[in-house]
């Protein structure tokens, strides 16, 4: 496991400001384009190579900016403000990267490529379903066929978000064609590995620019290219709580920059008649509140996760507790960007409803609906509900 | 014996696709196929067989990892 030093608060605000510019000036501006055709957006992710954010979270040693989950986390929220694909795609990659580096430690092959990383700038897409699994991210049907030192890989994935505008792939597969479905490694194949065969188009409600069809995945490789710890322990330590932090992070960029639309609108009828304040402005302070609870939840996870990497115990991560509270910040999170939402809308009426008007907030509803379903909410209820079986939540 | 009846309860619990018989006592059952939800199963299971109830500082992978371990876990707590 890798600790993180992070960067000094001053340049972090300064990145952040240059996040929010890149926001403004680039990302706001495609967003709709990039909604209405369900198309990558290829300028912005371009433009968060330029700030070297792809490799943020890589060790400052290493090349990178050696920041932490809080700061990954902050990245995401922000870019959330701006386009939630982008922001969702930023996530996604980023949870790869932190399984490169907390858990290729020891291996030349992942230090070589996280060199690569940082002078590439390559985008990291992820395979992790598959098709006949029914959404059990620890079992694989599919297993890496051995021959020699090199391996072969065939794996039918349902999703594959960006699977086609991604540089690289990090896929999970049984050890060997012996293996228990639960016995699974995670194995990093470069673009000039693997071929994709669609199986499926990507035409949903929200998030349509983070492309996630289906593929049937064809991959060579080399041993090497699989990390040395087993899925089971990337997937406790990094991959669950740095998908959940980071998403919930996005999800309340999306409901902030909500409110903030509502609080435009409440200000503008405002100023229209100083006298009668609108009917909606009591509405502005109810989501203000809820919105403190979703950031308050994001950052006490987001802080919690960040002081047991840095205690480094590997322990830690397997007991119950923790895997419920991650659970917990992902099953709330993704209520409550809905909720907010819908706050915001009932704040601004009507012109929030259309999509031609400058306080539409349609994009950020058909978005804030794919949280509870990207790893369904009630999967994860179930497993939190088998765990308090045995968990008494007393420390 | 207590480790006859750990072996007996992961044959009905634990689900693993791994023949019993053909893991040691310090083999890693999570390899064998053990799952977090089936873990759940074992412990009930062995809460009710030994009397015994697990804290929730014993609730991890660690725990349940192997035969050994589960079986040290229960002498702990039956002191």
């Amino acid at each position: 496991m890798q600790d993180h030093e992070s960067l000094s608060s001053t340049s972090f605000i300064a990145l952040i400001s240059e996040v929010r510019r890149v926001g403004r000036e680039i990302i706001e501006p495609n967003a709709s384009d990039v909604d209405e055709k369900s198309r990558f957006p290829s300028e912005s992710i371009d433009a968060l190579r330029k700030l070297k954010l792809l490799s943020a979270y890589v060790p400052e040693k290493q090349g990178g900016m050696g920041l932490g989950i809080v700061q990954v986390a902050k990245i995401c929220e922000v870019l959330g403000r701006y386009c939630g694909s982008t922001a969702m795609i930023y996530a996604m990659h980023k949870i790869q990267v932190a399984c490169l580096v907390q858990h290729g430690g020891q291996s030349s092959y992942i230090s070589s490529y996280l060199d690569k990383l940082v002078s590439e700038q390559r985008l990291i897409a992820s395979a992790t379903t598959e098709i006949g699994i029914g959404g059990d991210l620890r079992s694989s049907i599919c297993a890496v066929e051995r021959d020699g030192s090199s391996f072969n890989l065939i794996k039918k994935a349902p999703v594959i978000s960006y699977g086609v505008d991604a540089d690289d792939l990090m896929i999970t597969a049984r050890r060997d064609s012996d293996a228990a479905k639960s016995d699974q490694v995670h194995v990093l194949l470069h673009k000039d590995q693997y071929s994709l065969e669609p199986i499926s188009d990507w035409d949903a409600l929200g998030f349509r620019g983070t492309c996630s069809a289906g593929f049937i995945v064809t991959a060579q490789g080399e041993d090497e290219q699989m990390l040395p710890a087993p899925f089971a322990d990337i997937l406790s330590q990094s991959m669950h709580p740095f998908a959940h932090i980071t998403w919930s992070a996005l999800w309340l960029g999306i409901a902030a920059d909500a409110v903030n639309m509502a609080r435009k609108f409440v200000k503008n009828e405002a100023k229209r008649n100083l006298e009668m304040p609108p009917i909606s402005a009591i509405r502005l302070g109810e989501v203000e509140s809820v919105l403190q609870t979703m950031r308050s939840n994001t950052a006490v996870a987001a802080a919690d996760y960040q002081n047991m990497l840095a205690q480094n115990d590997a322990e830690a991560f397997t007991n119950f507790g923790f895997g419920i509270r991650i659970n917990n910040l992902k099953v709330t999170s993704s209520q409550l960007i809905v909720d907010i939402v819908g706050k915001s809308m009932l704040i601004c009426g009507i012109s929030s409803y259309r999509n031609d008007s400058k306080f539409s907030l349609c994009r950020h509803l058909r978005d804030a609906y794919g949280a509870a379903l990207m790893v369904n909410n009630d999967r994860i209820l179930l497993h939190n509900s088998t765990l308090l079986l045995m968990h008494k939540g007393d420390g | 014996m207590i480790i006859q009846s750990v072996r007996e309860i992961l044959t009905t619990q634990g689900r693993l696709s791994t023949p019993l018989s053909e893991l040691r006592e310090d083999s890693d059952l999570y390899h064998a196929g053990l799952t977090s939800l089936a873990t759940v199963g074992l412990m009930l299971a062995l809460e009710e067989e030994f009397d015994i109830e697990f804290p929730d500082s014993m609730l991890s992978r660690k725990t349940f990892g192997s035969i050994e371990s589960i079986v040290d876990a229960i002498e702990a707590l039956q002191d």
